[in-house]
């Protein structure tokens, strides 16, 4: 079992991967709107790639209102 | 389709819709790409006449209103058609919204009654707001587990009444619907619908866009949105057709639904349909280089044959794997909520894909011109619907003026706002706030705003003031918050941006801390909502003699600085 910090971890490698951020420089608290740049609908494309990366099934309503790594990390989290 | 002249309401014209079409397939749910079930017709009303003897026997009458906050599903449309056969007004509210604005507008609206969805309930009922909202007496909530605590709230899946429901006629003239077109942080500006304006905006719209047994409207913009629903709910049902409901908003399942359902119309913002165009154009450049060639030749000769009408069956024939791409039965896509810019819908023209442009406003009855492709023109957003009346007030040497607009849709005015609906509407014309010209051919063009707002790509419509919510407290002197197009007059209606005007305290300097401040109070807003760059005023803001700021006054003096100098990023 993963823990939260290992989440958040995977999770800020595969934004800056998927979005070619420079490596290192998303942070937890980072909302990730305004550091990527990205609309509602590119988010809703990051979280189908983490659904597959962590093998979980997150709901739209799970991450409605949801801007920053740190809370989303926590949403994934709780279904891991 | 149902002569809709014949009909005084909502409720009246979907009750006989319901008995018309008994077997046809109204609604089809789909989840994650998995159909979970098709209701028709007659399985509608089944579910629909139970829950309305409930409301009636738990006191809800003619007038009263009842609020729906839900995703775009059946239960939805299920519920608003048993508020209407109650002679209810419907409240619709976005489920976008954050619990605390979504309790304002409960409040304002005076809803009994609220109907909801477990996740949303989750978090609205721990809301402190909860508390200042007694209006709200009756909460229904779908999809609850059975062991969830609803916190006072009951399964609206047990909300079923025994025997037959009475149906409550409503006249023309009374309530349908109240529609929020904004107001979270400032005045709420809840927009007084009739059934009247429903019906009237209806037979206007099917009369170039029609609807049929057997259309399949997908629906992703939010129903409380005037746009779905009127072709995602009324405007389908009175004609026999079906609507898809897909429960999420991912890409992947947006696109895997066109093909799936063969769909025929969808309402897509901007922002959708520029992500669609994106996702095209990859896969055009992907293409080997002599079989883009090909492409290139046939979307070439589609784009001649179809210059002064669009032939579907032709385009479908010559451009078949990007069609098929969209089911191949798609008719239209209507794209609504902001403005769209030309180059986009002309992409999807060139393709053979009809984009339905137009120009609406919900305090108009959701469109007041569309185009009707006859010819497609990427520049302009369409002639006025049968039963609009468009005027431009004091043209300038362009003949650009403000855009006003008379006719049977128009609201009643914004419950609780006299004043504001009489600033609105002026001698029965509705003061849109747009700027237009008609060019020769009679079709509309927008260039900017005369408002204090913005609308994003996304179709969110956002008042300045509404945002000052959230900067207060700040240490400065004075603040307000401005659409940076209405400092700087734009004729252009894309990329709007809010900025944030501030006038510090006596002796201090504008320092790194207080631009930290304001980044993080910005980083709370929802993102749209959020403010683009801060400008440093020097000067006292001029005010009322109730001390509120002259936005207007204010606006003109901040317009003779140079913007691109008195803008500083957050």
């Amino acid at each position: 079992m993963r823990t939260l910090e290992q989440t958040t971890q995977e999770i800020l490698e595969l934004a800056t991967k998927h979005f070619k951020a420079a490596p290192g420089s998303l942070k937890a608290q980072d909302d990730f709107y305004k550091k990527l740049g990205i609309d509602s609908l590119q988010a809703l494309e990051l979280l189908s790639r983490l659904e597959n990366h962590f093998h979980i099934e997150l709901p739209d309503y799970e991450v409605q209102g949801v801007s920053d790594f740190k809370t989303l990390a926590e949403r994934i989290q709780a279904r891991l | 389709m149902l002569d809709l002249s014949k009909y005084s309401s909502i409720g009246e014209a979907v009750r006989d819709a319901l008995e018309t079409w008994p077997r046809e397939v109204c609604l089809y749910e789909s989840d994650r790409g998995e159909e979970k079930q098709r209701i028709t017709y007659r399985e509608f009303k089944e579910r629909a006449l139970p829950l309305a003897k409930w409301l009636q026997a738990s006191g809800f009458r003619a007038g009263d209103r009842a609020s729906i906050i839900m995703t775009n599903q059946s239960k939805w449309l299920i519920s608003a058609y048993a508020v209407f056969y109650c002679g209810g007004t419907l409240v619709p509210l976005d489920y976008k919204l954050k619990p605390e604005e979504q309790w304002t507008l409960l409040k304002h609206s005076g809803a009994s009654v609220l109907i909801t969805e477990h996740p949303i309930w989750r978090q609205l009922s721990v809301s402190l707001c909860r508390a200042q909202t007694p209006n709200v007496k009756t909460v229904l909530v779908t999809e609850a587990p059975a062991i969830a605590d609803l916190a006072g709230a009951q399964p609206w899946e047990a909300a079923k009444g025994t025997g037959e429901p009475v149906f409550v006629p409503r006249k023309r003239e009374d309530l349908a619907c109240i529609v929020y077109s904004s107001g979270t942080g400032g005045t709420p500006k809840g927009c007084m619908m009739t059934h009247g304006n429903y019906l009237e905006q209806c037979v206007a719209l099917t009369s170039i866009y029609p609807f049929w047994p057997g259309v399949k409207y997908l629906s992703i913009l939010p129903t409380n949105h005037a746009i779905d629903f009127m072709v995602g709910f009324f405007g389908p049902f009175i004609c026999g057709a079906a609507v898809v409901h897909l429960r999420t908003l991912r890409p992947e399942f947006v696109r895997e639904a066109f093909p799936k359902y063969q769909i025929t119309y969808v309402s897509l913002v901007p922002l959708v349909l520029k992500n669609l165009q994106k996702g095209l154009q990859a896969r055009f450049d992907e293409l080997p280089p002599a079989k883009r060639r090909i492409f290139e030749r046939l979307r070439n000769i589609n784009k001649t044959l179809t210059k002064s009408r669009p032939i579907l069956p032709l385009s479908r024939l010559l451009l078949r794997q990007a069609h098929a791409g969209f089911g191949g039965k798609l008719e239209a896509i209507i794209v609504g909520g902001a403005f769209t810019e030309p180059q986009t819908l002309q992409f999807f023209y060139d393709l053979g894909i009809p984009v339905a442009n137009g120009y609406g406003l919900t305090e108009a009855g959701t469109a007041v011109t569309v185009n009707d492709l006859h010819p497609f023109r990427a520049d302009t957003v369409g002639k006025p619907l049968p039963g609009m009346e468009v005027r431009i007030l004091n043209p300038d040497a362009d003949g650009i003026g403000q855009v006003s607009v008379r006719s049977k849709t128009l609201m009643v005015g914004y419950l609780n706002e006299p004043e504001l609906t009489a600033q609105t509407i002026v001698d029965g014309w509705l003061m849109t706030g747009d700027m237009g010209r008609f060019d020769a051919a009679g079709q509309l063009q927008l260039f900017g705003r005369k408002k204090n707002m913005i609308v994003t790509e996304e179709g969110k419509n956002v008042y300045a003031e509404d945002v000052e919510q959230a900067f207060e407290g700040l240490p400065v002197k004075e603040f307000c918050v401005f659409a940076a197009n209405y400092i700087w007059p734009s004729r252009s209606m894309v990329g709007e941006q809010l900025v944030l005007v501030i006038h510090l305290e006596p002796g201090k300097a504008f320092s790194e801390e207080l631009r930290e401040d304001i980044a993080k109070r910005n980083s709370r807003l929802i993102n749209y909502k959020r403010i683009h760059g801060i400008v440093v005023f020097d000067e006292d803001f001029p005010l009322t003699a109730s001390l509120k700021i002259i936005r207007v006054s204010l606006a003109e003096r901040l317009g003779k600085l140079e913007r691109n100098q008195a803008v500083v990023a957050v």
